[in-house]
């Protein structure tokens, strides 16, 4: 069993009376692909800045590699990769020079960072942009470039802090094909995320947080398994009718979620369940049985939706 | 935060080998990001070396030749163009440092925010600050050295220490430098505080620091503008050093012992906010 | 100010298009909102720079110098010599300044005129309004530069009165000039270019000592740029020593806002009409 490359315990962050992150305890291994999904504030940078060596911690103990980032933040950060939520390229230098310069924060020598530039401006589909202006990039192409800069000190660990939040459809396949490359090549993920299908596509463990807490963890699969059924039955009354609806419901399905704008039947077999609804005298003006999801664990978990 | 544990040599492959990784820019950090700084001056630099030309010639002429022409009598004992030299190199000096302490670390945290991209690498934000003020010395010496040569054309450097005033300038921009990076790496939105330290700061301390006449000229009242101004003691030290202005030597070691005082605490006091900003 | 723009629009009037829609109220109220709602404090400011100057150098330096003589062989005390200059060059700056960098940002980067040009506004109402905006801050300045004056009793004749409308003068030229140039400029760095002429200019335009210590040639270039003209204006009026060469300077700004109001409107023109 090899060591984590990643121990937390108790971990916490305060800003004043505001708890960020409250006390939580998670374990990586190498080589793994590790995701935190939870809704917008819920802890998720702040756990992946003081992972990535940048914000002290206000209690517990933390280890990255063995090493404690209060006394070895340079070290640690010698071997990760960062990709944070907002780009921070240096939009003042060209796209290859952001690499080059990039290597030398960590004290690479010119040659190996040239050639490594070269190799991750192919990877990150940008070997026909190298003197564009990092401002003529669309969004997809910065992050892609983010990324390759992340990987200029070919790091132990790659950190994503919502690697695809505002991308379009396509860039985010794009992205995740690379992203997908990566873990085959052994490199350790860490990424937060609210998009469930983000975490199912990449994760191969996660922890759902939520105001500052781990409200579960395990494999997505697992996850489901235990907080879900293996169906979901999405049936819409019209606005005012949901809740009426739902009493006449209850009995049906091994559980019930009534949201604003439809009621979700929790069950193993969808169609069933419709057939028992419209066997009662209801008529639901749309129905729909799918697969459940992450997003159906984390309103198990917390009984809010992930994206508000 | 950042000190080296030695005592204890870890155990684990992949700790050792952090620890060998971050040997490189624990050392040498601050030069790899003077030389991005260098590196991003590419852009521009052809603007830069053209105006560090022009504005001397322009200002000795109006100044030197021009204002000059009104105190034929010169001031203590020199010409007047020898009086103002030293002022307008200071001056120069102060200009480039002011223009790189405002809006570029502003820059650096919000609207191009590479300070944060930095320190996701082994650079501090202690080094960051280094960094950024080896590039500014390199441009301010640079800037500096061209006006002394001008100035040397003109005649107006006739103590052979004169070559030395490029160092008082150059300490003269770096300490007011110092002080307003102090200032705006702590500011969170523009709202215009950059043209309120133009216009309260900077014009002030050009005008009322001993530049263009001798301070005793002013009101009692505005004189301790200029004693507590760290252009006028760099000026003072200019003079000195460039026509053998006499002063007791005691106030040349308070010049001294001020622009390195302010700097010094400026560094500190930039340092420390970078770190504790960057540290969310 | 509403006023203003019906007699500044009367020789446009017959080129009413979709390029002038007689609105430059609404830009005026726009920029007056926006100034009132986030840096007055700024603009307040600009107030002080002139200050500052008639301080140092008109107290300072005046006191090594003594009198100086003016263009009209009339002795006055250094500060009177040069705080019509510094209000001839406030009206500069601050025309330049608003008609330059500030239009130039809005007009690439702010996109706030795509916006203004999307309503019934044409681009001339946002000139004009743009350029009223910064003769009413010139004005402002003017008016408190003058107080500061008289209290420093460097007003030597009742003609300073007439200096407040000779320097709104001074500024509309400068803005219309200014206006023209920026619409053919490109980038930030041509716009520095503009700053970087201005530097000689306010240097050397008898603002700070008389131009004859040049050589004649040099006089000569002096005197076909505009700013000396205005110091002489102003200075003359603040002196009293009135003479005919005032109707050439008024005549030279008059030229200056024609030119500058014609190559903006052509420039305008071809940027969104076409």
């Amino acid at each position: 069993m090899p060591q984590p490359v990643i121990t937390a315990r108790n971990l916490t962050k305060k800003y004043g009376d505001f708890t960020a992150v409250d006390g939580i305890d998670f374990e990586v291994a190498p080589g793994e692909s590790f995701g935190l999904l939870g809704p917008n504030g819920a802890g998720k940078s702040t756990t992946m800045r003081m992972v990535g060596a940048v914000s002290t911690r206000t209690a517990g103990d933390l280890e990255i590699l063995g090493l404690d980032p209060n006394d070895h933040g340079p070290d640690i950060r010698s071997q990760l990769g960062v990709v944070p939520q907002q780009d921070n390229l240096d939009q003042e230098l060209r796209v290859r020079d952001n690499l080059l310069v990039y290597g030398r924060y960590f004290g690479l020598p010119r040659s190996v960072i040239a050639e490594r530039a070269d190799a991750l401006l192919e990877f990150a589909q940008l070997a026909d942009r190298t003197k564009a202006k990092v401002d003529d990039l669309s969004g997809g192409m910065k992050r892609r470039l983010t990324i390759a800069r992340a990987l200029i000190n070919e790091p132990r660990i790659l950190l994503l802090d919502e690697p695809t939040t505002g991308l379009d459809p396509q860039a985010r396949h794009i992205l995740w094909d690379r992203l997908f490359r990566l873990k085959e090549q052994g490199t350790t993920l860490v990424l937060t995320t609210h998009y469930m299908d983000e975490a199912e596509q990449l994760c191969d463990r996660l922890v759902v947080v939520d105001k500052g807490r781990i409200m579960a963890e395990g494999s997505p699969a697992a996850l489901i398994r235990e907080y879900s059924s293996r169906e979901v039955l999405e049936v819409r009354f019209g606005s005012d009718k949901n809740a009426e609806a739902a009493e006449k419901l209850k009995g049906i399905g091994e559980r019930l979620e009534v949201l604003p704008d439809r009621i979700l039947v929790y069950s193993a077999n969808g169609e069933a369940e419709l057939e028992r609804i419209t066997h009662l005298g209801l008529e639901p003006i749309t129905s729909l049985v799918r697969r459940s999801s992450l997003e159906d664990v984390f309103l198990r978990l917390t009984g809010r939706s992930l994206i508000e | 935060m950042t000190t080296t544990d030695t005592s204890r040599t870890p155990d684990r492959e992949d700790a050792r080998r952090a620890l060998a990784a971050g040997a490189a820019p624990r050392r040498f950090g601050s030069w790899y990001i003077a030389e991005h700084r260098i590196r991003a001056m590419k852009g521009y630099a052809g603007d830069a070396i053209f105006q560090s030309v022009g504005n001397p010639l322009i200002y000795l002429f109006a100044l030197g030749v021009g204002l000059a022409s009104l105190v034929p009598q010169g001031v203590g004992g020199v010409s007047y163009l020898q009086f103002v030299a030293p002022a307008l190199m200071a001056s120069a000096a102060m200009t480039v440092t002011a223009n790189e302490t405002s809006y570029p670390i502003l820059l650096g945290f919000k609207w191009n925010p590479i300070f944060f991209g930095m320190n996701a690498s082994p650079i501090t934000g202690a080094q960051i600050v280094n960094g950024m003020f080896i590039h500014i010395a390199l441009r301010t010496v640079v800037t500096v050295a061209i006006y002394c040569g001008v100035i040397a054309l003109f005649g107006a450097i006739t103590s052979p220490l004169g070559w030395l005033a490029i160092l008082a300038a150059a300490a003269t921009g770096l300490a007011i430098g110092a002080a307003i990076s102090s200032y705006t790496s702590t500011i969170q939105e523009d709202r215009g505080q950059m043209a309120m330290l133009q216009r309260f700061g900077i014009t002030p301390l050009f005008l009322f620091s001993g530049t263009f006449f001798p301070l005793e000229q002013l009101p009692p009242f505005l004189q301790p503008i200029g004693w507590i101004s760290p252009l006028w003691h760099g000026t003072e030290l200019g003079r000195v050093l460039t026509y053998g202005m006499e002063e007791p030597a005691w106030l040349t070691a308070t010049h001294v012992g001020y622009l390195v005082t302010l700097f010094a605490i400026g560094l500190w006091a930039t340092r420390r906010h970078f770190t504790r900003r960057l540290d969310k | 100010m509403t006023a203003a723009s019906p007699t500044t629009s009367a020789p446009l009037t017959r080129q009413r298009s979709a390029l002038y829609a007689g609105n430059t109220g609404a830009v005026i109220h726009r920029g007056l909102l926006a100034t009132r709602s986030t840096n007055y404090l700024v603009v307040l400011s600009g107030f002080f720079e002139p200050v500052f100057y008639l301080l140092s150098l008109g107290i300072g330096f005046g006191a090594l110098v003594g009198t100086v003589q003016t263009s009209t062989g009339q002795e006055v005390p250094y500060a009177a010599f040069i705080a019509p200059a510094l209000l001839a060059v406030s009206a500069m700056n601050g025309a330049v300044y608003d008609s330059t960098w500030n239009v130039f940002f809005k007009l690439n980067y702010s996109k706030l005129y795509q916006g203004m040009l999307t309503t019934s506004l044409g681009p001339l109402d946002v000139a004009l309004g743009e350029i009223l905006l910064a003769l009413l801050r010139g004005a402002m300045y003017a008016v408190g530069f003058m107080v500061v004056m008289q209290l420093f009793g460097l007003n030597l004749a009742w003609t300073a009165l007439l200096a407040l409308p000779a320097v709104l003068l001074i500024a509309f030229g400068f803005a219309s000039l200014g206006m023209a140039i920026t619409s053919y400029m490109k980038t930030f760095q041509q716009i520095e270019w503009v700053t970087f002429i201005m530097l000689p200019m306010f240097l050397f335009s008898a603002t700070f000592y008389p131009i004859t210590v040049y050589p004649e040639p040099i006089q000569w270039l002096i005197q076909a740029l505009p700013l000396w003209h205005g110091v002489e204006l102003v200075r003359g009026l603040t002196t009293g020593a009135l003479s005919g060469m005032m109707l050439v300077h008024v005549g030279y700004y008059l030229v200056m806002i024609a030119i500058g109001i014609v190559f903006t409107t052509n420039r305008l023109r071809a940027l969104f009409l076409k």
